[in-house]
């Protein structure tokens, strides 16, 4: 970690961007270190902006959709039946879809701010973020666990039916580890940890082209094209990852609630 | 940029652990996703269920309206195609009939026909043989008188002559001719 630190300022050689350059100055500081940062800024906007776009398209209501409401109802069907449905499926599916719906289009959203050239920062490279989301699914599943199933829910998630008696003890403790407390870490450092690769690697690009294209050397200016090459290649792959974790981090919701509904029979 | 990586770097001393939090942070991203959840659950979900349902429903109403259509339409149908083979029924018992009853009356036509020939027929024989009877009577009646009178003039006159016998006789026969003209009158 100490080596991802900056090292001392070299003018003459390539210091690689590290972890720290994903802490920008707060915009409105306060503290020492806290402040109101551009991660606030830009999650406050995504909910502003995901309630602005499903509401104006939801509003109108009509049985044959104009534009805007058929892609309202395009997004929120491919959650609703693509995720909720075909996942937890049954009859009361549509209890979680709200909380599917939200989770899907906030971490898009907060993504693909990273793909967006200026803002170009996806808001779960930072980890509470992603902390918060895994927190408020571990609690959610874990309630409708006890809720459905009762204090017995844990003795269903923990201990498999059919496994031979002499084995449990060794089955029950990795189930407690797998289910209880890998599991939320999981699902948020996924998130946290895609998105920060993500960034740095885009940052990364960005810093290599600036100081190839300082060097004087024209050969080694020249290079910078095929960083350039490489740095859109990335991009784009980055785009496809971040859309793709929305989608990972939300059908591993409706697996984790889909486990809770149906502990019984697991 | 150089200033503000080094003093992001200096800043950043303790802070460089990617896994430490900023609580800050979490409570924005805490507040601002139970902000879009209640958003999603009192008004973006209920207006997209409640269309999806009217949708349904309208489509569903659309489908039942259309079976009850095409049930009518095929009850119409068959109905039809009913009253057409009645009609073609009818039709053919109605000429089967006329043609049985063309047949009757040209038969009885055909029968009256003949009687009324035969009745004229018989009329014709039965008013020839009246007039024959008629002749045959009055001829007799008539040679009678002309056989007396031709007798008696024969007798009357000498018959020696052939000149005065033929002249006799012509002379009955003029009269025979005359009087012949007279009845005929």
């Amino acid at each position: 970690m100490i080596a991802l630190a900056l090292p001392a300022q070299d003018s003459g050689s390539f210091t690689p961007p590290g972890i720290d350059e994903m802490h920008l100055p707060a915009i409105l500081p306060w503290g020492a270190h806290d402040g109101f940062s551009k991660q606030m800024l830009l999650v406050i906007l995504s909910v502003v902006i995901i309630a602005t776009f499903f509401i104006l398209a939801a509003r109108k209501q009509q049985l044959v959709p104009g534009k805007l409401q058929f892609a309202g109802e395009m997004a929120y069907g491919f959650v609703r039946n693509s995720i909720a449905k075909d996942i937890i499926g049954g009859k009361d599916f549509i209890k979680y879809v709200p909380l599917l719906f939200s989770l899907f289009f906030f971490i898009l959203v907060n993504n693909i701010y990273g793909a967006i050239p200026v803002i170009q920062l996806p808001s779960f490279s930072h980890v509470g973020g992603a902390y918060v989301l895994a927190g408020i699914v571990y609690f959610t599943w874990i309630i409708i666990g006890i809720k459905k199933n009762g204090l017995k829910y844990f003795k269903l998630a923990t201990v498999p039916s059919g496994v031979p008696w002499y084995i449990l003890p060794i089955v029950v403790p990795i189930e407690i580890i797998s289910n209880f407390l890998v599991r939320p870490v999981t699902h948020s450092l996924r998130l946290f940890a895609t998105m920060l690769a993500g960034h740095l690697i885009v940052m990364l690009a960005g810093s290599g082209i600036e100081y190839l294209v300082m060097q004087e050397n024209v050969l080694l200016k020249g290079t910078s094209v095929l960083v350039l090459v490489g740095a859109i290649a990335m991009y784009m792959l980055e785009a496809l990852i971040m859309a793709l974790q929305a989608y990972v981090f939300t059908l591993l919701t409706a697996i984790y609630i889909e486990g809770a509904l149906h502990a019984d029979s697991h | 940029m150089n200033q503000l990586i080094i003093s992001a770097a200096t800043e950043g001393e303790e802070a460089a652990n990617p896994l430490v939090p900023n609580v800050w942070e979490m409570g924005v991203v805490l507040v601002g996703f139970a902000v879009l959840l209640y958003i999603v659950v009192k008004f973006i979900v209920p207006m997209f269920e409640k269309t999806f349902a009217e949708r349904a429903e309208a489509i569903e109403g659309g489908i039942a309206k259309a079976e009850a259509a095409q049930a009518e339409a095929s009850a119409a149908l068959e109905e039809y195609k009913q009253q057409l083979t009645d009609a073609r029924a009818e039709a053919n018992r109605i000429r089967e009939e006329a043609r049985a009853e063309g047949a009757q009356i040209l038969a009885d036509l055909k029968a009256k026909a003949a009687a009324e020939a035969a009745r004229i027929t018989e009329q014709a024989h039965a008013a020839i043989e009246s007039e024959r009877q008629a002749a045959v009577v009055s001829l007799r009646s008539e040679v009678g008188t002309l056989a007396t009178t031709l007798a008696g003039r024969i007798v009357g006159e000498a018959l020696t002559d052939d000149q005065r016998s033929a002249r006799v006789v012509d002379r009955f026969l003029a009269d025979l001719e005359t009087q012949s003209a007279g009845a005929a009158k």
